[in-house]
This record gives structure tokens, C-alpha cells and sequence, in this order.
């Protein structure tokens, strides 16, 4: 069996006692960051990735550490949704539905431990799928030339954008944003630069962890002063944690089929982990019809989108690794984080660094079982995280960005930069324009280019080159229809508003 | 409404003014069938119309922050460009006690206890980065390191 060969080598990399520690070390960070009102994982992801630059680990180390991180954060985002009501990223909004109801009910303790199972069979059922289906689509991959890959980028895009905005105009806007950013600097193929308005600092182009860091840590703290940091308070009791076997057994089934949906969710480009915890949540919902009770603080309710959440982050990593197109905003910034250590995602990983995606699996499976082992007996610790005042929080967390992005490059200049998207973040949300398409056109605009000028050369210069070949077909049929359906679907798929005392 | 037709508005000349600048990219004489130009060229159409869109289509407003809360944003804006500019010549402890501190006191007006976590922060993360990670912070200006 090759998979346990390989599996065999990913776990010699991963069980060196100085990666096992890092993977704890993750695991507790990035469950800490995720408890936090304000952080999540992305923004959490992107303000550790310049400091993990600098501080020099080698890459399979940062890898399995920021993997960590990215797991724990899944993990710690459930515990704000429960307690307080808030969301720490979107995916976790479907959490609160029942989670929060369910705490108020006096069973936090029970909310807490429920999920944290459904987050583990969610996570370790997608990890599991994603070893045993992303070696055969790198081998499909293989097959993608300049033209397949333009037309999946576009895909990217436009499910991305049909799902992440309610407005496909806005959508659009928001990725026109990010590829015009990352035309900025030298052209690649011409040496010449490009729209950089005769700017020294932007002949190398705007860095993409300048923009993350900004638009998502950055953005955050402008919310914070203009909510003067309200609405971080517990309202409910954590009494003594025990473990609800019944409800878990009671769920075993629902936990399976929103992995399954959320696993497919996640896989598809652009679409990602909030699609996964919807689709899970409202399958449960119908198969439980109007005596299931769901959004009064049941069991399944709490299950169903923690299990589809976390096996669509999973599920996401498919995509990611094998073609480099991240599935959501998360896998955008650990595709950051890839990119920073000069790995590129693709086909070829699999086959020419197969030490760096079967270490990734393997720390993968650790991270997963050190986090339900962690979050069972220690979850009142990250409870006790909650109580940290945001203002001293958001603070901390705006002088870490500054000192990460400034010991990249040590320029002032993408500071300032830093401080621009930050404004840019905060005006986009408040009009509801997403800002997870701005990152991926960072990151992939530039690559999007080359697919379309390297398709370009090979015919010739023939437009129909890139409609010619069956899998571009079907990949520009799937890019207009994501764009498309929303539009009407919308209707029958409205996402629910988290709930109000 | 008025705010996406503001933002559209903004769009739309931004977009334009990108496309004008794409068309003026030098291209060299290593030239391939599409060209530096064609990429930019496309998505400030794209942007453009997608501002036309959401001008002529705009959704409801956003509840705005009133005119104080704008004053401290700005004001937080303006002590994130000052700390960036600050950060080489002072050193990292001076410009960020000041700078969280009042961040601190934005987010909840308390004077002592944002003073607490300017000064609490500075120097806990200066330890941690300096001594804990190792980066390369220089802590103090030249001029008060004696």
C-alpha cells in the first residue's frame, strides 16, 4: 500500500520530538487565538506567519506549526461562539444557532465538549479524505495546461464570490481589487514595471502578507474602537465540564453526514468552510424537520455545523495543495504562508516534495488528536482566555502586526502600506464588499496572468485555445454557473442571522 | 443606497484612472501575444462595469459610525502612520507605550488602565520578541542609549 508508505514517512517527519512540540505548541496558540473576540483563524494565521519567517524555522517545521495554529484556531473559534454569541470567523457563525441557546440552557460545559468531538470527527474524517483523494487529483493535475489552469483560477473567483457576498457586483469588485494590486511591480515576462506610479517601494509589488495583515488585523481593531470593544462580556455560567456520552452517541450519525458535505464543500474551489457548516447545518435541519427543534440549543444542531466546518477546512486543503487554488480565507493565508516559504502548491509537490505534504497529513492527524485531548480536560483555561479585556487585546495584537511586518522588510513603507489596507478593510466590510476575494487576486493574480499569457503564446494568440480542451470547457461552465446561481438560489439558500437576546 | 453609489462612484474613476496608466506600460521588445497591458486593461473593465452595476443597483446603507467615533478612527489612523514612522528612529519601547496606550484608551476610555497596558505592552513585547524569538528590535533611541 503506497499510502502507508507514505504515511509511514510523513510520521518520521512529524514525530521528532522538536516537531511534536511545536505541533503542542500550535495547537494551544491557535486555540487561544481562535477563543479570542476579534481574532481568528485568518487573521490569527497572518499575523504569526511574518514572526515565523523571522525567527528562521525550516520550512516542514513552520509548516507543521502553522498547520497547528490553523487547526487549534478552527477548534478555539467554536468556544466564542458558544459563550458569547460571537463568531470568531464566518464558518463559525452556524455554531451559534444552537450553541448559544444551548449555553444560556445552563450546559455550556456539555455545548463545549459536544463540539469539540464533532470538531475532531469532522477534522480526522476530511484528513483521511484528503489522503486517500488528493495524490489522484495531483495526478489529474497533470493534466491541467495554461488554459485549465485560467479558467480554474476564474473558477475560483466566481464561487468565491457567489458565496461570500451577497452582491455579485460587489464580489467582483473585490477581486478586481486584489488583481489590480498584484499587477503592481516588475512585469514577470517584459522586466518592465508596471503601475507602479514611479514609486521605488512598489517596484517588487505590494507583499500579500502586508495585505492580509492589514486587512484582517489591522481592520479589526477600527471595529473594536468604533464598538468601544462592547459586547465581549460572558453572559453565562461555565459550571463543572463533564463528558455527554448520550448526546454524543445521539449524534454519531449527524456528525458522519455533515463531514461528508462538509468534506465536498470544502473541496470546491472558492467555496469553503462557511458553505460546509451551512450546507451541514441545513441537511440536519430538514432531515430532523419541525420537531428536530433545531435553533433552541439541540445536540444536533451543535454537531452538524462543527463537524461540516472543520472537515470542510480539510476538504480545502485538497484543492490548495494540489492545485493552489485555495477553497476559503483560511487556506488563502496558509497559502501565504506556503508561498512565504517558497513552496508552490501544485501537482508537483506530490511528487517532488512528498516529505512536505505527507509531514503536513501526518502533523495533521497529531494536531487533530493533541486538540481534542487538549480542549476536553483544559477547556475552562481557554474559557479563562475570554476574559482578557479587548482593551488590552486589540492593542497587543495591532503592535504584533507592526513589529511582523516590520521585521520582514524593516521599511516603513509597508507599514504604511499595512495601516492603507486596514482602512481599506474596515470601509469593504462595513458596505458588506468581501474582503477574502482582495487576498486571493493578491495571491493569485500574478499567476492568473502567466496561465493567460502563457496560453496566449502557445496558440498563438487564438482566443479559442482556451475553450478548447474538455476539462476547460467544464471549468468555464462551473465558473459562470457559480457566479450565476447565487443570484437565484438566493432566495432559497438566505443565510440565517445569528440570533439576538 | 448613497453609500455604494459614493463607493461605485470612486470605483469607477479609480478604475479608469487604472486602465489609463495600464496603457501607458512599456512594452519591450521580448513582446508575447497578449503583452503587459492586456491583464490590467481587463480587470478595470471588469472593475468599471462592476461599479456600474453598483451604482445603478445599490443595496441599503450601512449604519455609519456618528461623527465622534469618525474623529477617533482618524485619530487611530493618524497614531498608526505616526508609530510607523516612529518605529526606526525611536526605537520599538517609547512609540509603542504611546501608540497602545492610546489605542487602549479608544477602545475603553480609562486613563489608568490603558496607561497599564501601553506601558505593560511595550515592554512585554519587546521582551518576548527581543529575548524569547530573537528578532532584531532596537529597544531605545541612539541617543538615549548613552
Amino acid at each position: 500500500m503506497e499510502i502507508f508508505a507514505n504515511l509511514a514517512t510523513g510520521f518520521g517527519i512529524a514525530l521528532s520530538p522538536f516537531t511534536l512540540m511545536l505541533a503542542i505548541v500550535g495547537c494551544f496558540l491557535g486555540t487561544i487565538i481562535g477563543a479570542l473576540p476579534g481574532l481568528g483563524p485568518s487573521n490569527g494565521v497572518a499575523i504569526l506567519i511574518p514572526i515565523t519567517f523571522t525567527v528562521g524555522l525550516d520550512a516542514t517545521s513552520a509548516l507543521v506549526l502553522m498547520t497547528a495554529v490553523y487547526y487549534g484556531a478552527m477548534y478555539g473559534g467554536r468556544i466564542s461562539s458558544i459563550l458569547l454569541n460571537i463568531p470568531g470567523d464566518e464558518p463559525a457563525l452556524m455554531t451559534t444557532l444552537d450553541g448559544y441557546p444551548m449555553a444560556k440552557a445552563g450546559r455550556a460545559g456539555d455545548a463545549l465538549v459536544l463540539s469539540g468531538v464533532a470538531s475532531f470527527v469532522g477534522a480526522f474524517l476530511a484528513t483521511i479524505g484528503l489522503m486517500l483523494l488528493a495524490p489522484m487529483l495531483a495526478r489529474v493535475a497533470f493534466l491541467f495546461g495554461p488554459a485549465e489552469y485560467f479558467a480554474l483560477y476564474l473558477l475560483a473567483f466566481c464561487t468565491l464570490g457567489g458565496m461570500a457576498s451577497n452582491n455579485q457586483a460587489k464580489s467582483a469588485i473585490a477581486a478586481c481589487i486584489g488583481l489590480a494590486i498584484a499587477m503592481i511591480g516588475v512585469d514577470n515576462s517584459s522586466g518592465m514595471p508596471r503601475l507602479t506610479g514611479g514609486n521605488m517601494h512598489l517596484m517588487d509589488g505590494v507583499d500579500f502578507l502586508v495585505a492580509i495583515v492589514g486587512l484582517f488585523a489591522i481592520a479589526e481593531v477600527f471595529f473594536f474602537i468604533e464598538s468601544h470593544g462592547k459586547g465581549s462580556a460572558i453572559g453565562v455560567i461555565l459550571d463543572k465540564v463533564t463528558i455527554p456520552w448520550a448526546d454524543i452517541k445521539d449524534t454519531k450519525w449527524t456528525m458522519l453526514r455533515s463531514s461528508g458535505i462538509g468534506f465536498v464543500a470544502g473541496i470546491l474551489p472558492g467555496a469553503g468552510a462557511s458553505l460546509g457548516s451551512f450546507l451541514a447545518y441545513m441537511s440536519e435541519k430538514s432531515i430532523a424537520g419541525e420537531k428536530g427543534g433545531f435553533g433552541t440549543g439541540v445536540a444536533k444542531g451543535i454537531a452538524a455545523p462543527e463537524a461540516g466546518n472543520n472537515a470542510a477546512a480539510g476538504g480545502a486543503l485538497v484543492p490548495m495543495l494540489t492545485l493552489g487554488v485555495p477553497g476559503s480565507g483560511t487556506t488563502a493565508v496558509l497559502l501565504a504562508l506556503l508561498m512565504t516559504l517558497n513552496i508552490t502548491p501544485g501537482p508537483t509537490l506530490f511528487t517532488e516534495r512528498p516529505e512536505v505534504v505527507w509531514g503536513l497529513i501526518a502533523s495533521l492527524l497529531i494536531a487533530n488528536v493533541v486538540l481534542l485531548l487538549m480542549n476536553v480536560p483544559m477547556v475552562k483555561i481557554f474559557v479563562r482566555v475570554l476574559q482578557v479585556p479587548s482593551w488590552i487585546l486589540l492593542p497587543g495584537v495591532t503592535m504584533i502586526s507592526f513589529v511582523g511586518i516590520y521585521s520582514l522588510s524593516g521599511s516603513y513603507f509597508d507599514l504604511l502600506l499595512m495601516v492603507g489596507f486596514g482602512v481599506l478593510g474596515y470601509i469593504l466590510r462595513k458596505l458588506d464588499i468581501p474582503t477574502v476575494p482582495v487576498i486571493l487576486g493578491i495571491l493569485l493574480g500574478g499567476n492568473m496572468e502567466n496561465a493567460l499569457r502563457r496560453a496566449m503564446v502557445l496558440s498563438d494568440g487564438e482566443m479559442s485555445y482556451l475553450f478548447s480542451t474538455p476539462i476547460s470547457i467544464g471549468l468555464w461552465i462551473a465558473a459562470i454557473a457559480g457566479f450565476v446561481a447565487p443570484m437565484f438560489l438566493r432566495n432559497v439558500l438566505r443565510k440565517p442571522q445569528a440570533i439576538t437576546d | 443606497m448613497n453609500s455604494d453609489r459614493i463607493f461605485g462612484l470612486v470605483g469607477l474613476v479609480t478604475a479608469l484612472a487604472y486602465i489609463a496608466s495600464a496603457t501607458q506600460i512599456q512594452t519591450s521588445f521580448l513582446a508575447d501575444p497578449v503583452g503587459p497591458k492586456a491583464f490590467p486593461i481587463i480587470i478595470g473593465t471588469v472593475a468599471a462595469i462592476s461599479c456600474l452595476v453598483l451604482m445603478f443597483r445599490p443595496d441599503p446603507d450601512p449604519e455609519w459610525p456618528d461623527a465622534r467615533t469618525w474623529g477617533g478612527l482618524a485619530l487611530a489612523v493618524v497614531v498608526l502612520v505616526a508609530y510607523a514612522y516612529a518605529l526606526k528612529p525611536l526605537g520599538f519601547l517609547l512609540p509603542t507605550m504611546v501608540a497602545s496606550g492610546i489605542l487602549s484608551y479608544q477602545i475603553s476610555p480609562n486613563a489608568r488602565a490603558s496607561a497599564l497596558a501601553g506601558v505593560s505592552l511595550s515592554i512585554g513585547l519587546f521582551v518576548l520578541f527581543k529575548f524569547a524569538l530573537g528578532l532584531s528590535l532596537v529597544g531605545l533611541p541612539r541617543f538615549l542609549q548613552g
